[in-house]
């Protein structure tokens, strides 16, 4: 990493507006993502989740606005896209590859660049699922594929979309685990889930968006003592209902 | 460019192992090994091979590249996620899909011409200009599958676009020239009909092949005109030219609608 100043946040969204024909996705979104810390990413069905998230990947161009990543705005380049582990939510490789092939053409595509971290990869790999095509795989096994890949370029920002749905427990505590260890070295980590007792257990912080705005950005903990609520569930449903936080 | 052959590598990796393609191999070697056991030498076979490489040759192409385009799409987005430029990405999946349909052509046709043809000189030319219609017809049909399926979101559309295609050019399109040539028939409409061709890539294919036979005899005063532009080899080229623009054409259209697409 370049001599980033640590203090400034890994990812800035300034009024960052998106319109898919009449339907308005984002709506000047405003949104800073500390470095180094777990920012949780909700919101109900269609508020602009996917979309903000594929803004900072370059796959949506946003119509007004910018995305600000380490300090310099991102202007249609691929380049930055190195430093980015991405986990989307379903996805579907290539049926008649094996997981090792896949691997292997990720790896090949970033050639030159970090050296890989195998331990998710070893983990899914040890039940010798790497070696049979994806299509075999079972809908979890394919999310644990999923997971090794995000991970598997020590990106200093991950990016994950609902990154525990299909797993099971024991596989989502390794995940999660995992989670915490990057986060510990330095990494920036964007979360997107449904599971709120998730949400608490891993993210310092909370973007809640509805409807394509921002309804609440900062501490968790914060959101919770505003509303004077107990628990993240009620809480959001308290701003849903008020309107603001 | 290497982002795009590394790409190609695992897209080839992984078509070659659909069945489709297999079957589409499996399907022409089949038809034209047993045209040569019902009987004939190779130029008849060339011959009764026309039609089939003229109808299924852009069918499989833009059928199944339409559907393939739209199965990697998932996959595509992903592959987008990584430090990858667009396009070299668009690159990588183009190739990944037209060689392999091209490659099932040439292996599907050209191994029962090398078990069972005898050498002979004059089979060379009407071979080498199937193989080429052949070859020219996957890349346009699957240059018209990339862009429908990059342009359309909706599955359905796309496909439907596809199937749409192929019929009007295989089939609606003779149809309606048919139509103008009775409709206008005391007209001089030679030369009208012969630039309509020119629109037409399967047209253009069978125009090519008919013409390296004495069939074109057959076809009266237009086939005399025909004959004098296309029997010549600047004709030829000039065929094959404008075969390379109506792949060149939809191809740069669909990477421009790739490059700019919200996925």
């Amino acid at each position: 990493m370049t001599t980033t100043d640590t203090t400034a946040p890994a990812v800035e969204f300034r009024a960052l507006s998106k319109r898919f024909g009449r339907l308005t996705a984002l709506d000047a979104v405003d949104v800073r993502v500390a470095r180094g810390r777990v920012t949780a990413l909700v919101g109900p069905n269609g508020a602009g989740k996917s979309t903000l998230i594929k803004c900072l990947l370059g796959l949506v161009r946003p119509d007004e606005g910018e995305v600000v990543l380490d300090g310099t705005a991102l202007d249609g380049g691929w380049e930055y896209r190195g430093g980015i582990g991405y986990m989307p939510q379903a996805p579907r490789f290539p049926d008649n590859l094996t997981g090792r092939e896949l691997v292997e053409m990720l790896r090949d595509l970033r050639r030159g660049l970090a050296p890989a971290d195998v331990e998710l990869l070893e983990w899914f790999g040890a039940s010798g699922a790497l070696d049979r095509p994806v299509r075999v795989l079972s809908g979890g096994t394919r999310q644990k594929l999923n997971a090794a890949i995000a991970f598997l370029f020590r990106p200093h920002l991950l990016i994950l979309d609902e990154p525990t749905a299909g797993l099971d427990p024991l596989a989502s505590g390794v995940l999660k685990d995992k989670i915490r260890t990057v986060r510990d070295a330095g990494a920036t980590v964007l979360l997107s889930s449904h599971l709120m007792a998730e949400l608490e257990e891993l993210a310092e912080d909370l973007v809640f968006l509805v409807d394509g705005t921002v309804r609440y950005a900062g501490h968790l903990a914060g959101l919770k003592e505003r509303t004077g609520e107990p628990s993240l569930e009620r809480a959001m449903a308290a701003v849903l209902r008020r309107g603001h936080a | 460019m290497r982002t795009a052959t590394r790409v190609l590598k695992y897209e080839l990796h992984n078509v070659l192992r659909s069945k489709a393609v297999l079957v589409y191999t499996v399907l022409l070697f089949l038809l034209t090994d047993v045209l040569f056991r019902f009987g004939g030498d190779g130029a008849r076979v060339v011959i009764s091979l026309l039609n089939v490489v003229l109808l299924l040759v852009p069918l499989v192409s833009v059928v199944f590249g339409t559907m393939y385009v739209y199965a990697a799409r998932e996959f595509t987005e992903l592959l987008l996620a990584q430090p990858v430029s667009r396009g070299s990405l668009f690159a990588g999946l183009y190739l990944g899909l037209a060689l392999p349909l091209a490659g099932a052509f040439l292996a599907g046709v050209g191994l029962p011409f090398a078990i069972h043809a005898r050498p002979d000189a004059a089979l060379w030319g009407p071979l080498a200009m199937l193989l080429t219609a052949g070859l020219l017809l996957t890349l346009v049909f699957t240059a018209v599958a990339m862009l429908l399926a990059t342009r359309f979101d909706d599955r359905a559309k796309g496909l439907g676009g596809a199937i749409l295609i192929w019929v009007a050019c295989a089939v609606l399109y003779d149809g309606l020239i048919l139509l103008l040539i009775t409709m206008l028939r005391n007209y001089p409409l030679e030369r009208p009909v012969l630039a309509l061709t020119l629109l037409n890539p399967i047209d253009l294919g069978r125009v090519l092949l008919l013409l390296q036979f004495d069939t074109a005899a057959l076809m009266g005063y237009t086939g005399a005109v025909f004959e004098k532009f296309f029997g010549t080899s600047t004709g030829r080229m000039a065929v094959l030219g404008v075969l390379l623009v109506q792949a060149t054409v939809p191809l740069l259209l669909a990477s421009r609608v790739f490059r700019r697409k919200d996925f």
